[in-house]
Order: C-alpha cells, then sequence, then structure tokens
C-alpha cells in the first residue's frame, strides 16, 4: 500500500521525525483557512500515489492569497497521470541551508533493508552519482551506522548527531510499520542543523497489513478491488476494452503482453489465483462485469487439476443468469475439453486450443466493436 | 563461495542409496484442504510422502501416512530431510521456524501472502541451519516422471534434460508444456516464487543445477520486478556459462507502479522492468522469446549453435 504524502507524514510525526507545519484541505475555503493560519508564503501540494508530482506542475508556490485560490483551484481538479488528487496539503515553507536525499528500502537482491543516502537532495535517485547505500540489519539500523554515512556525506557539527537521530527514527518506522519503501526525498537541514521531512513516500507490505490495523484507515481501494480482494483475486484495471482473466499472474501478464503484440487493448488484468474452480470463475465474470467499457472476455486457463467441462460449466451459468453479455473467448487447457466445446455450443463463448487463436478472435471482435 | 547445494541429491540422492528416488518428504497442514488435496497428488506421483504435522491431529492419519502434532515427532519416526509447507500465510514463520530447528534441510514453502519480514527472518534462521528455502509462493519443485513437491499438476511435464526455473507457477506449467509437445523433456523444473523475496533466487537456483553433466539446456522464465534477471544474465556471463539458455519475461506491457498480481511483480521507475531484463540478457548471450510458444525454436537454435 502507498501512502499519500500526508499518511507517510503522519507516520513519521508519530516517530519523532519532524516535518513542517501543514494541514489537508478539499475546496477552496478550507485551502485559505489553512493557508491563513500558517501565514504566506505557502506550497500547495496535490496528494497523489504518482510519483514526479513537481514535473508534472502538482506542486505549486503562492505567495498570497490572491495567488493562492486559483491555483489551489486548478490543483484540485488536476488529473495527473490518470489520478485525481485526495486532497491539497497546504504547508509552511521553510528555510533551508541544504538538502539531501534519504531512503530505507527493501533490498530484494540482498534480501534486506538498505539505506540509501546522497548529499544531492530533491532528484530522482537513480540519477544521481554520489550515493551511499549501505545495508542494515532485520532489527533496523544501529546508530554506528546512520553516523557513518553522515561522516560519509559530509555532514559535521550537530548535523552528525540529527542525521544520526533522524535515520534511526526512520528505521524504527520501517521495522516496526513494515515498510517496502521510507523515502524523504528532499530531507532538509535547517538552519541551526536539524532535519527535516519535507515530502513523505511510504509504501507498506501489503501482505503484513493484517498485523497493522492502525494503518487500516489508509486503505482507499474502490468498491470493485474491495469486491475482487475478497474473493482472494488480484485485479489491475486498465484503461482498454478486452478483459483479461486467467489464473495465476505470471500467465494473465503473458496473455496482457500477446494481447497488446496483436494490436489489442487489455480493459483489465484479473489473476484468480492457481485455485481454478468453477466457483472461482463464476465470481471473477461477476468481477469483470462491472467494468463499465469492456467489449469482450478473454480467458486463458492453464488447467490439469480443474476439469475443462465444469469451466464451460461456470461460464454458460454466467450468460444464463446475466451476469456477462459480451463474447468471451477461451483458451482451457485441461481434461475434457471435447465435452466443453459441446456445452458452449450456441453460447457467446467460443473455446480455442491455443492462447494465439484465442488472442486473435478477441482482437479482431473488439476492432468489429470499434468500426 | 561455499560448496554447490546439489538439489538431486537431496530431492533423488545418488543410484546406490538405499532410497534413491524415494526420499522422505513430510507436509505441514496435510489435513488443510489445499494440503490434503496436494498430498495425495504428490503421493500419485510418486513423492514418498512418509508423515504429515497438523498440530491437535496426532494420532490421525490422512491416506495410510501418519499425521503427528510436531515436526520433531514426525522427523523422528521418519527421518525425513525434505518438508513441503501448506500451512495459512500467517502460521509461516512459525512452521518453517520449527522444521528448521528439527532437521528439515529443504523447505519448499507454498503459501502466498507472507509478510516479507517473516521471510527475511525464515532465510537467516535457514542460513544459520545449513537449509534451504523454495519460495514461498512458489509452485514448487519437480523431478519429472520421479517426484515432485509442490502444487503442479503432472501433465505438463515430461522427463528430459533440460531445467526451468522460473519466477511464475502456471507460467512454469505452460512453458513445459510447450517444451514437453517440441521434445524437450525436463530433468528439473523449479519455481522460486512470485514474491520480492525469494528462499532460492534464480542465481541460486541456477547454481543448483550448473554442474551437472546431464543437463543440456536451461530455460528461464521471468516476469517483471526486482533485478533479479540482471543479476542472472551477469552471473551467466562471469560464469561463462556455454549450454543453451534461453528466457522468457513476462510483464512488458505492464504499467508501472502496479502490482500485477505477484507482490514481487511491480516496476518502479526503471527498477524491475522488462526492457532492462531483455538488455541484460542479450548481453550475455541469452535470446528471449517474445512468446512463450516461441521458446522451443529458439533452444533448437542455440543447440544448433
Amino acid at each position: 500500500m502507498r501512502l499519500l504524502e500526508y499518511q507517510g507524514k503522519e507516520l513519521f510525526d508519530q516517530y519523532g521525525i519532524r516535518i513542517p507545519r501543514a494541514y489537508l484541505a478539499y475546496n477552496t475555503d478550507e485551502g485559505k483557512e489553512a493557508a491563513a493560519r500558517l501565514g504566506y508564503p505557502v506550497v500547495l501540494k496535490s496528494q497523489l500515489t504518482v510519483g514526479g508530482r513537481g514535473k508534472a506542475g502538482a506542486i505549486l508556490k503562492c505567495k498570497t492569497e490572491f495567488e493562492m485560490l486559483p491555483k489551489f483551484d486548478e490543483l484540485i481538479h488536476k488529473e495527473i497521470k490518470g489520478e485525481l488528487p485526495r486532497g491539497i496539503l497546504v504547508e509552511e515553507i521553510v528555510d533551508l541551508k541544504k538538502e539531501l536525499y534519504m531512503s530505507l528500502f527493501l533490498n530484494r537482491s540482498k534480501r534486506c533493508y538498505s539505506l540509501i543516502s546522497s548529499a544531492e537532495g530533491g532528484v530522482e535517485i537513480e540519477n544521481v552519482e554520489n550515493k551511499i547505500i549501505i545495508d542494515t540489519p532485520i532489527n533496523g539500523l544501529s546508530s554506528q551506522i546512520a553516523e557513518d554515512a553522515a561522516r560519509n556525506l559530509g555532514l559535521t557539527g550537530n548535523t552528525v548527531a540529527a542525521f544520526t537521530d533522524f535515520t534511526m527514527k526512520l528505521s524504527n518506522l520501517v521495522n516496526e510499520k513494515e515498510a517496502e519503501l521510507a523515502e524523504i526525498n528532499p530531507t532538509g537541514i535547517l538552519g541551526d542543523g536539524s532535519l527535516i521531512a519535507l515530502d513523505a513516500k511510504v509504501i507498506i507490505d501489503d501482505n503484513a497489513m493484517f498485523r497493522h490495523p492502525e494503518l487500516k484507515k489508509y486503505e482507499q481501494i474502490s468498491e470493485l478491488q474491495a469486491q475482487a480482494e475478497k474473493s482472494g483475486f488480484s485485479l489491475v484495471e486498465l484503461d482498454g476494452d478486452i478483459a483479461i482473466i486467467g489464473n495465476g499472474a505470471g500467465l494473465v501478464m503473458s496473455t496482457l503482453d500477446m494481447v497488446s503484440d496483436t494490436g489489442g487493448r487489455a480493459g483489465s488484468f484479473l489473476d484468480f489465483g492457481g485455485r481454478a474452480t468453477t466457483e472461482t470463475i463464476y465470481e471473477a465474470l461477476r468481477v469483470i462485469s462491472k467494468i463499465k467499457r469492456i467489449d469482450a472476455i478473454l480467458v486463458n486457463l492453464f488447467g490439469g487439476i480443474v476439469k475443462t467441462n465444469l469451466v464451460a460449466q461456470a461460464i454458460l451459468e454466467a450468460y444464463k443468469n446475466k451476469i456477462i453479455d459480451v463474447p468471451l473467448f477461451a483458451r482451457i487447457s485441461g481434461a475434457e475439453s471435447e465435452k466443453a466445446k459441446e456445452i458452449l455450443k450456441g453460447s457467446q463463448a467460443k473455446l480455442y486450443d491455443t492462447v494465439d487463436e484465442a488472442i486473435h478472435a478477441v482482437v479482431k471482435e473488439v476492432s468489429k466493436e470499434r468500426n | 563461495m561455499i560448496k554447490d547445494f546439489d538439489i538431486f541429491d537431496i530431492l533423488i540422492g545418488k543410484e546406490n542409496d538405499k532410497d534413491y528416488k524415494k526420499k522422505s518428504v513430510i507436509i505441514q497442514g496435510i489435513t488443510g484442504s489445499y494440503g490434503s488435496t496436494h498430498t495425495r497428488l504428490m503421493k500419485a506421483y510418486g513423492t514418498n510422502i512418509v508423515a504429515g504435522v497438523t498440530p491437535g491431529k496426532e494420532g490421525q492419519n490422512f491416506e495410510g501416512i501418519p499425521v503427528y502434532n510436531s515436526v520433531a515427532k514426525a522427523v523422528k519416526a521418519s527421518g525425513a530431510r525434505i518438508s513441503g509447507v501448506f500451512v495459512p500465510a500467517n502460521f509461516f514463520l512459525d512452521a518453517a521456524k520449527e522444521a528448521l530447528d528439527n532437521g528439515i534441510k529443504l523447505l519448499v514453502a507454498i503459501p502466498e501472502h507472507i509478510p516479507i519480514k517473516d521471510s527475511i527472518r525464515v532465510l537467516e534462521y535457514a542460513q544459520m541451519q545449513g537449509a534451504k528455502i523454495i519460495g514461498p509462493n512458489t509452485p514448487g519443485v519437480i523431478v519429472p516422471e520421479i517426484m515432485k513437491v509442490g502444487i503442479m499438476p503432472a501433465q505438463p511435464f515430461k522427463a528430459g534434460n533440460t531445467v526451468v526455473l522460473s519466477r511464475s507457477g502456471t507460467l512454469m506449467y505452460e512453458v513445459s508444456y510447450i517444451l514437453t509437445r517440441a521434445g524437450y523433456g525436463q530433468k528439473l523444473c523449479l519455481g522460486i516464487g512470485g514474491d520480492p523475496v525469494n528462499g532460492t533466487n534464480l542465481i541460486e537456483a541456477f547454481n543448483m543445477v550448473r554442474y551437472r553433466q546431464d543437463i543440456e539446456s536451461i530455460v528461464i522464465v521471468g516476469e517483471i520486478g526486482g533485478d533479479s534477471e540482471e543479476q542472472l544474465a551477469d552471473y551467466l556471463i562471469k560464469t561463462k556459462f556455454s549450454k543453451p539458455a534461453v528466457a522468457y519475461i513476462a510483464g512488458r506491457s505492464a504499467p508501472k507502479e502496479k502490482r500485477m498480481g505477484h507482490a514481487g511483480a511491480i516496476i518502479y521507475g526503471n527498477y524491475g522492468s522488462a526492457e532492462s531484463k531483455v538488455t541484460n540478457f542479450a548481453k550475455a548471450g541469452v535470446p528471449v522469446a517474445k512468446r512463450p510458444s516461441d521458446i522451443p525454436e529458439l533452444l533448437a537454435e542455440k543447440s544448433r549453435k
């Protein structure tokens, strides 16, 4: 789960990591009140989960109320990379001596957490040459490691202790909240040598959420997502017109790629997991049917354990109960596939022996619909 | 590097072993619906399942397999060194530790949705005990026509001399089935798992088989997320691996910053992108198939060279 900036900062605050004064606002009136309380100048920050907000024009500075009102209005309605903001953070502008980069992240290949820091802040860390990467023990950073990193960054005086304290607090947060990533970019150094978090990018391990009921309030998922999750499915909504469902994440991704290579556009990715039963297929079709722009359904099911004729039965049932009304193209490998074809004869569903055939058929069908 | 772990040694043993091709396996979570279904299928395939563990169910037996309350008792009664774990995700940490404390040397971790922190802890623990973990979130491992520890169906696989290493489950079945039909039987098919942290990563899985004379080729089934394919590509160059190797990468058309089904299948920036993996494999002389069905042809081409 990717937290919004203000949510990440709430966690920072709980862990004693200093953050600028700020208020979350949803309309211009609230924005005006927030700015008045903070005093101008302020910065308006669109609350989005997508990266690169600065470049995308989702962060705007305002010197006066006259300047702020239209900017607020613009931001709150501005969709960035397909996402509308969930509020605008109105924040004080702080005077900084210097900016740093800092993050703790799950290092997948090393199977541990690593601390990355750099004396260049506010930039994309991938493009930074001078960065320090240090692996940390599973229970968190030691103050010695943090202090070494501070000296390596060229920090001096009381900033060394401030940096150590700051990263230790961040490490506690990552460890206790089971984050995959906690990034503070930029981290500001104030005139007195202390540190402040100007941004927050925190990603919590979804699989650890059962241990963190306190973070539940940050979860914001669509009704459709909630339904998919309840059934144990993984659903990603995409912008095309072909709903793709199958058993297994890799298989469905592979189907997505082949559909795109054939000129089709996927409207959804739905993986109903390794345990394919007639119930799961029926349920998957029910979830898919809630997506409006779908013109056809492509099912790629690698069977083996599930019987194909039972799958066909489930599809037939879905048409009969008016769960779905668009054509369905399926590649279902497994036992009893001849029987399955017989069952679906005369319905809007067609079975194919290979995934290539099914993909060509579905792409042809939707291009017909489009014309 | 420590002497590489020969996975065949532990899974099937050596020809003069008394239990050659009949190595003992225990199943943790044997009485659950998932565990019991697959215990039946594994047994039918030829896996020598000697005991099961479900706390509170000791004294029962499942299709002739005795059930114990603890791994300690199951191991004591059977001498097994391999365990297939089918417990729910929130019990995994304890189940795995218990197995590792009681002499299990190869733990195949089937469950999905294990918190990363638990996986890392189990891995550290396994390292201390000199044991290997395959998974979590894996279909398991199969030595076709001999035995399997996992949830894969039997029909896609056929004995032969190709090795399939995969981050995905069903895609491993699909690719193996394609290979089987094209005449490439398999020596071993191993799912490393779809999580961000794998007990056995691609390089380690490769090291489990690279020295074997009887292996003719390797097929790597990767996907977006992380950099284990890139690391393996570098390693193939470094170790001058000369047998034919072909790869497939799923998720070329996946959007960034979206988790595509697997916890580990997510691209951040350029980290984890399909392009990066394809480029690195190309550097290592490993062709990347555009579709799974193109794999046999690429393999045939590599074998001719």
